[in-house]
């Protein structure tokens, strides 16, 4: 009874975790950008459907918000990052200094109390004994065709040849005619697009909140790390494994909510701690 | 007949001061700023604005401490709030227990930190680059979780309040942390020019070629730890007992960031940044409470702002205009000079022109 819940939860987050984590690992491989404000597009995007669904039907809110969100990334890929990817540490500034900005816009326009987007489905189904909410199996469907598009995407088309390429081997991709900074604003807006999926998938399911991204991108980090930094099916099973992880604890642990983060990055460091370059880690690290 | 100039004799400190401090503006400034600190009461005792520079000392001893171990030696640490909360909250509960005075429980508190600095340090012998930073950002993230598990020893999420001050007044207050701020400004500072702070330079350029030239980096990457903790551990206990509250937020993810924003805004790798970027930064911070609703918004933005024209961080931009380096002997001379105040060479020579004529 107990497992079935923690089953079910747990690929649902897993699907929403996946999505986040799969776009942070897509843009730090191609681009090489560490995108702290990752999760905050994220939150722009469930704050988006939030302001347009009572005005537009449900769809078009949809695609206005991830219109947004996506704009917003590329935007911010061409005004702040590219200049300066030079100097790693600047941008994790900048990216944080953009989170806060997007937070605090967010907090100024809608107030700091919670809000919840109506769901396209209400209503409970019974799975495997346990009640679950139609909206939740409906999001689970949601990131398991996205995750699907996008690895179709990623293996099965040019332009993905062209994004791995980039990825594994800046150097030697130019050398063949791919170009970069082409690959990086694909990547940058790959990432926007699952970022902002992943807050449409989310929007009806949680509490929105301005400081909703800063819990959501420790999980994210912990699971892109804990994956391989750069590698894409890494950070998919790192995500997957924290979502478990957190679930379990939850359900399982008295007083177990106050140790949601605590238990994904305690998982972090010992599998980091056995394994340094992560699960499914490629040798970025000796690059020079 | 004048016999050899004595070290730290007047004749001496005053030639001193005229040829190797009042020659180069970065220098004059420094001094400029520690007669500041150090007279500022006589003119202004208003508690609001000590309240301000008290705070604002500490916390730039933080953002050296951490630019001690990320500008320096290159591992980047995102959780530098581990040592600052964990030293506050050993203090605390080491005066609720054992009664004993701030001047006992604050040592305790920063020798636990340094202790945690080095264990903390040590995956940084396997774990490199931006694996090592996101361990680091675990573990205050860890301890909060273990803070709000057992309230009845931490005080949960109110923190632990009501601790003894540091001293009887405002003022006696603000000279203690001035006092210790300024003394670690100066060891840090001194550590980071000496051949320690040689070889953590090194060690972030190229860690394997420090190897060759046999060099234990791992020496040198816990004491690198150890001593950033140390010193960020010492903030957070004079922070703790400056606001007298030892609570969650000083563990949390923004205090971590903090320093970071104060490094990274003066400019990496130079102890006295990191100061300037406080300094600068934090009662900036403090003053646009006047608009406290777009305060966050306002201070983001500007980051933003400068961060995209000034990458290298504004104190670096700025001294890069004042000073420059002799071409010859590469004694650095204020921008107003035209021959270098060391070998007399021309400092504007333009090879190029020279060529062409």
């Amino acid at each position: 009874m107990v497992l079935a819940g923690v089953l079910v939860n747990g690929l649902v987050l897993s699907g929403i975790y996946g999505m986040l984590a799969l776009g942070f690992a897509l843009t730090y491989g191609v681009a090489r950008v560490l995108n702290l404000a990752h999760t905050a597009f994220y939150m722009v995007a469930a704050y988006t459907l939030f302001f347009l669904v009572g005005r537009v039907g449900f769809v078009e809110a949809a695609f206005l918000a991830t219109f947004v969100v996506v704009a917003l990334a590329l935007c911010a890929y061409r005004l702040l990052l590219e200049p300066l990817k030079q100097h790693e540490s600047t941008v994790l500034i900048v990216t944080i200094a953009l989170a806060l900005l997007l937070q605090e816009l967010l907090l100024l326009l809608f107030g700091g109390q919670f809000r919840s987007v109506p769901a396209l489905l209400p209503g409970f189904v019974e799975v495997l004994g346990v009640r679950v909410a139609q909206q939740a199996l409906l999001a689970l469907g949601f990131a398991a065709g996205v995750l699907l598009a996008t690895w179709l995407l990623i293996k099965g088309t040019r332009l993905g040849l062209r994004i791995r390429a980039a990825a594994q081997e800046q150097e030697a991709a130019e050398l063949v005619g791919i170009s970069l900074s082409g690959a990086g604003y694909w990547a940058v807006g790959l990432g926007g697009l699952t970022a902002a999926l992943a807050g449409l998938a989310v929007a009806p399911l949680a509490n929105l909140e301005p400081h909703m991204w800063s819990p959501s991108l420790l999980v994210v980090l912990a699971a892109v790390v804990l994956g391989g930094l750069g590698s894409l099916p890494g950070a998919l099973l790192g995500a997957s494994v924290l979502a478990f992880a957190e679930v379990l604890v939850v359900n399982l642990v008295p007083g177990g909510s106050f140790l949601r983060t605590t238990v994904a990055l305690l998982v972090m460091v010992i599998v980091l701690l056995l394994k340094p370059e992560g699960l499914f880690g490629t040798s970025f690290v000796e690059e020079r | 007949m004048r016999g050899p100039l004595r070290i730290w004799s007047w004749p001496w400190v005053l030639l001193y001061l005229r040829h190797e401090v009042l020659a180069l503006p970065g220098r004059t400034a420094i001094l400029l700023f520690v007669i500041f600190l150090l007279l500022f009461p006589l003119f202004t005792q208003d508690p609001y604005w000590l309240r301000v520079l008290t705070l604002t000392a500490i916390f730039a001893l933080y953002a050296a401490s951490w630019d001690l171990l990320s500008g320096y030696t290159g591992q980047v640490s995102l959780g530098h709030a581990f040592f600052f909360g964990l030293a506050g909250y050993a203090s605390a509960i080491l005066g609720r227990e054992l009664g004993l005075p701030p001047w006992a429980t604050i040592p305790l508190g920063v020798l636990l930190a340094a202790l945690v600095g080095v264990l903390v340090g040590l995956p940084s012998l396997r774990v490199k680059g931006p694996y090592l930073s996101l361990i680091t950002l675990a573990f205050p993230m860890i301890t909060l979780g273990f803070i709000f598990l057992f309230p009845r020893l931490t005080g949960g999420e109110f923190g632990l309040s009501g601790l003894p001050r540091l001293g009887q007044s405002r003022l006696e207050e603000y000279y203690i942390v001035i006092f210790i701020f300024l003394v670690s400004f100066l060891i840090l500072w001194k550590l980071g020019g000496s051949r320690i702070g040689l070889v953590f330079h090194a060690i972030r350029e190229d860690e394997t070629a420090v190897r060759m030239a046999g060099i234990n980096t791992v020496r040198y990457k816990l004491l690198a730890f150890g001593v950033s903790a140390f010193f960020a551990g010492l903030a957070g206990g004079l922070y703790a007992h400056f606001l007298r509250i030892a609570g969650p937020d000083s563990l949390s993810l923004f205090n971590s960031i903090q320093p970071i924003v104060w490094s990274v805004f003066g400019g990496l790798a130079t102890i006295y940044g990191p100061v300037a970027g406080t300094f600068l930064l934090f009662p900036l911070l403090d003053f646009l409470r006047v608009v406290e609703e777009v305060r966050m918004a306002a201070f983001a933005f500007l980051i933003l702002l400068l961060m995209r024209f000034l990458p290298q961080g504004l104190v670096l931009a700025v001294l890069e205009r004042l000073e420059e380096e002799c071409p010859r002997c590469k004694v650095r001379n204020a921008f107003t000079r035209r021959r270098c105040r060391a070998c007399g060479v021309d400092l504007h020579l333009n090879p190029s022109a020279e060529f062409r004529r």
